[in-house]
């Protein structure tokens, strides 16, 4: 039973050892919360599909610790982002800001479903003008 | 006839937009600093510890900035071709070390040879950060205003530099 138990917990600690952010929480709980925000939201460039939190490339960590350096500092979210921005692009951010840039981004969803919508209401109406054979039939 | 065109139409732009796809390395992304200000930086020199370099060192002039790091294989590929720019004297060259160790940097130097002014050593990588570096290697063009004109991503070869870089020097003046 004992040893079982020692599996148990060797299993469920095990996610501490492959721990990819290592560095120290910071004390003050808002800051952390803040910190864990901004790098869930930080693509790294390096491994484009995992955001800095995610990914233990040292590109990431080295993002990491700058975010953590200017959270330090007492720098805001924007001015952070705007630091990442004027760096790397609005690519490192998952949720690029609107801009004229990204425009097409924000807007294309809603343009492709409009003319999604546009095409099927011209479908459906082309449809319904048409004669049911059936009824067709029944009319002879 | 035409209930054929619409969906051809359809057809061609989709094709446009996969060859977009397909011909286009996402991995490659366009630099920020394109017709911008190129980041300045002081650092220790990797060959002279107590030196301080940095972009002052190449300020009115045309310069190719080459970010390489011992464990980049890009950077291996590309050295003799960096060494023989050098030696053409088209334009300096100027190293920034990026997240290396000095040891390995230095007997890199020693044995493939130097095709630099010099390299500015960046162990924890925060220059490579303010200059948008996510991989090595990668070659930057500056004009003597300063100006960030080209940003070459991977290996530098022979081609890259003829069809990417010469043009742009040429039409910027001499590089000195």
């Amino acid at each position: 039973m004992r040893k079982v138990l020692l599996c148990l917990l060797l299993i469920l600690g095990s996610p501490i050892a492959f721990g990819i952010d290592t560095d120290k929480a910071f004390e003050d709980q808002v800051m952390q919360a803040r910190y864990e925000t901004i790098i869930d939201e930080v693509r790294c460039l390096k491994c484009q599909n995992q955001t800095i939190k995610d990914s233990n490339a040292f590109l990431a960590a080295d993002l990491r610790r700058e975010i953590r350096r200017m959270l330090t500092e007492g720098k805001t979210d924007a001015e952070i982002y705007d630091f990442l921005v004027t760096r790397y692009g609005e690519f490192a951010l998952y949720r690029p800001r609107m801009s004229g840039k990204t425009l097409i981004l924000w807007l294309a969803p809603g343009l492709l479903l409009l003319g999604g919508g546009f095409v099927l209401v011209n479908i459906l109406r082309r449809r319904m003008a048409m004669p049911i054979d059936g009824e067709a039939a029944d009319k002879e | 006839m035409h209930r054929f065109i619409l969906p051809f139409v359809a057809f061609v732009l989709l094709i446009v937009v996969f060859s977009f796809g397909l011909f286009n390395d996402p991995r490659k992304l366009p630099s920020p600093f394109l017709g911008e200000q190129a980041p300045t930086f002081q650092l220790p020199s990797l060959t002279e510890p107590g030196k301080m370099v940095g972009s002052a060192d190449y300020a009115g002039k045309f310069a190719l900035v080459n970010v390489w790091a011992t464990w980049c294989g890009g950077c291996r590929q590309e050295h003799p071709f960096l060494l023989e720019l050098e030696r053409t004297g088209a334009i300096p060259i100027y190293g920034l070390n990026w997240r290396d160790t000095r040891p390995e940097a230095m007997s890199w130097i020693r044995q493939l040879g130097d095709p630099y002014e010099f390299s500015a050593f960046d162990e924890d990588g925060r220059v490579g950060i303010d200059w948008g570096v996510y991989g090595a290697p990668e070659t930057f063009l500056i004009n003597a205003d300063g100006i960030v004109l080209h940003k070459h991503l991977g290996p530098l070869t022979r081609g890259a530099w003829q069809s990417d870089f010469v043009p742009l020097i040429e039409a910027g003046g001499p590089t000195s």
